[in-house]
């Protein structure tokens, strides 16, 4: 059994919560107590069917208010596989929870009422989607059967969707016609729908490849701390623990760490299960090496073949998430790159992405809530980097607030994955 | 029961569980790396038992470089303490505990009118001034977001204000694997490394690793009487009301908390791998079962959290 992270979004009128409803219950991840919860609650509600909104929504102001404001994560598994399933609002004001639940995501669950086709919400579920580097979309058609399961609305909405996918740069998107409400193509086949010859939903997410072309990517891995026990049976013992993000590690390879230069030889490694001769990401380890050299936490330990770039100026796709101020010019913020910490000067906004016209405004003076641009920051000390289209970890950070400690931005560095003009 | 679950469920291939192991180490390294002074919470429970053994794992083979803090509600399975205590001298591991008993005897809080109450809410006050004593800025807990849909929500670093509240409205974006561990002076950020873990990914990890469980948590003999639909312990601090009658069963307890709102569940279960057995094969979710707690209000949880409930 391997573990897959998947987002979704969008508001309880599109179908989001049935269809989450229909997964966790179809694949009897659903226990008796927490169905009969919510059915007590549809009916204190006086609702006609079983709200299952109710059940994925868990804040009290969630409910009463009827909308999804913040991220959930949830969880099922069949016999081949685990899932972690964030479950993000659709709304524009809560753009920032879209990017945080598929900053983590493999696939992308975007959803389109047949009924109304491609609208604002599914667009910009989309362009979140690709621009945080997710590599599989699967697009729900939903509620077909109020459009009697008409093969011709959904290639309408297949069509149009492929478009925009090949403006974001997506490739090979799913396009799967369903009604999450009757059951059509999400855990079982429709039989409504003999037209339609690809597998319902469930059959995608069991068979889409995890951690797919990570191992292939040069050797990364964060030094989190070294590991000195100061104990007598464990005298001259120094091992650096981090997790791998990408690429393989194998003993007795030569490994250079950045942004220091230093090298070294691994010439031995420790997984949470004993000591290996190899290992990938996301393993978490310790690393002994042959030297002895001064380095610790914020290094990058690398493979001596291909080098991240170091740089004390970085430009980014910056989205911008706080809603007590703005990004400007001149502006200074502290920044975490991976195991690395600094400060960062916004040094220019050159680009202000409109999400809706995929357009690019050049000259805006700010970036407020939700909003996302290409920004340059000059940077107090020097990060070893890749492009975030390359390697989802070494290519990420994020902005703290000096003033307030909150986490302002996520940060992907290098260009969009697609181009805005 | 155990006969009818398909058998290569149990042999596990355990690819996810290694995913989410290291994903915790990862999380626990965060945290030593950038905090001054953490802790964990440890009430002896299955959940604290496995993040003990994570945080050993993660920065093994040196000695764990921070206390465990137990908070003692006076309503605890003897069973649970005694693990409590060999747990502690088996590992050397620092041990602070916060009691609830001595916090009511010094008038710090007032104890329910009935000692039959539950000490849930109780803990609160003793949780954060055990905190606030020990000076913590990280306080680790065993928390999963599949127990409860409150905890669905929560961040894996959750921060804590002053007054320990949490404030669901306003939590910070949690992007990739970056954690922002920055706080103010008074403030502490509880962490939760074992947050996208499952009862049954708890138990699958107690199986291959062996981890050592209070009895418990196992088929066992014991006097109960049903209440509510529940099965609860006869205890010192729990007894029949007139009507309800003592039977002795052969049960087994998900979680062990306050042993006033702690039920436990009719099981031939013995061994992790037979719970394993046994939980693939139930309808009932692990609060749904046995915690009392959780069944008084729709927001039960939220609103213990929201004023700095574990």
């Amino acid at each position: 059994m391997d573990l897959l992270r998947v987002a979704t979004a969008g508001s309880v009128d599109d179908g989001k919560s049935t269809l989450i409803g229909r997964l966790l219950y179809d694949s009897k991840s659903l226990s008796d107590d927490v169905i009969a919860a919510v059915e007590d609650a549809s009916r204190r509600q006086q609702s006609d069917y079983l709200n299952l909104a109710l059940l994925t929504d868990g804040l009290r102001a969630e409910r009463e208010q009827g909308i999804t404001i913040d991220v959930a994560y949830r969880y099922f598994s069949t016999p081949v596989r685990k899932f972690i399933l964030a479950d993000t609002p659709g709304h524009i004001q809560y753009t920032r929870n879209m990017v945080t639940g598929a900053s983590t995501a493999e696939v992308a669950l975007i959803i389109v009422d047949a009924r109304n086709g491609v609208v604002e919400q599914s667009r910009r579920h989309a362009v979140i989607a690709s621009l945080l580097g997710i590599n599989h979309a699967i697009i729900c058609i939903n509620k077909m059967d109020l459009v009697g399961y008409d093969r011709n609305v959904f290639e309408a909405i297949r069509d149009e969707f492929t478009q925009l996918m090949i403006k974001l740069n997506v490739q090979n998107p799913i396009y799967i016609p369903m009604s999450a409400l009757h059951g059509d193509n999400v855990v079982e086949p429709s039989t409504n729908m003999p037209w339609y010859d690809g597998e319902p939903l469930l059959r995608h997410l069991e068979t889409v490849p995890v951690h797919e072309g990570v191992n292939a990517l040069p050797l990364r891995m964060p030094v989190q701390y070294v590991i000195r026990p100061h104990l007598k049976e464990h005298h001259d013992y120094r091992g650096y623990a981090g997790s791998i993000v990408s690429g393989v590690l194998r003993k007795g390879s030569r490994i250079r760490f950045m942004p220091s230069g230093q090298e070294s030889v691994a010439s031995g490694i420790d997984a949470p299960w004993g000591p290996v001769e190899e290992a990938m990401a996301p393993d978490a380890v310790t690393v002994h090496i042959k030297d002895d050299l001064d380095v610790g936490r914020g290094e990058l330990l690398c493979s001596i073949d291909d080098l991240p770039r170091t740089v004390q100026t970085v430009s980014a796709v910056v989205c911008w998430m706080d809603d007590r101020s703005v990004l400007r010019e001149g502006d200074v913020y502290r920044i975490k790159h991976a195991t690395r910490t600094g400060k960062s000067k916004v040094t220019g906004i050159d680009t202000r992405f409109s999400i809706e016209s995929l357009k690019g405004e050049i000259g805006a003076d700010s970036l407020g809530l939700n909003e996302i641009g290409q920004v340059t920051l000059k940077l107090s000390t020097s990060l070893a980097i890749d492009d975030y289209t390359l390697n989802r970890s070494t290519g990420s950070f994020i902005l703290v607030s000096e003033a307030t400690n909150a986490t302002v931005a996520a940060g992907m560095i290098g260009p969009p994955r697609f181009s805005f003009q | 029961m155990t006969n009818q679950v398909n058998s290569t469920l149990l042999v596990s291939e355990s690819k996810h569980l290694r995913d989410l192991e290291s994903e915790s180490l990862h999380i626990i390294r965060e945290v030593i790396a950038e905090f001054d002074r953490p802790a964990l919470l440890f009430s002896g429970g299955k959940d604290s038992a496995v993040l003990l053994h994570l945080a050993l794992k993660a920065i093994r083979p040196a000695p764990l470089p921070f206390p465990v803090v137990h908070i003692d509600t006076g309503h605890n399975f003897p069973e649970v303490i005694a693990f409590r205590n060999r747990v502690v001298d088996k590992l050397g591991v620092e041990l602070v505990v916060g009691s609830v008993d001595e916090a009511i005897g010094t008038g710090f809080i007032r104890g329910p009118a009935t000692e039959n109450g539950s000490r849930n809410r109780l803990q609160t006050p003793v949780l954060l001034e055990t905190i606030r004593r020990g000076r913590y800025t990280a306080v680790f807990g065993g928390a999963r977001r599949d127990e409860e849909r409150a905890r669905a929500k929560e961040r894996i670093y959750s921060l804590r204000d002053e007054f320990g509240q949490w404030d669901p409205r306003n939590q910070r974006p949690e992007l990739w694997n970056l954690y922002n561990g920055s706080i103010d002076p008074g403030q502490h950020m509880r962490v939760f490394p074992i947050s996208n873990w499952t009862e049954l990914d708890i138990w699958r990890y107690i199986a291959e690793e062996e981890i050592d469980l209070p009895e418990v948590y196992y088929a066992h003999d014991r006097a109960v009487f049903e209440r509510d639909g529940m099965l609860m312990a006869v205890s010192n601090v729990m007894q029949p009301a007139p009507g309800e009658e003592i039977v002795h069963r052969n049960v087994r307890f998900r979680t062990v908390g306050d042993m006033t709102s702690t039920a436990a569940v009719a099981s031939e279960a013995r061994t992790p791998e037979a719970v394993i057995a046994e939980t693939l094969t139930t309808r009932i979710s692990e609060r749904g079962a046995t915690r009392a707690d959780d069944r008084t209000a729709d927001a039960a949880m939220e609103d213990r959290k929201r004023e700095g409930y574990f």
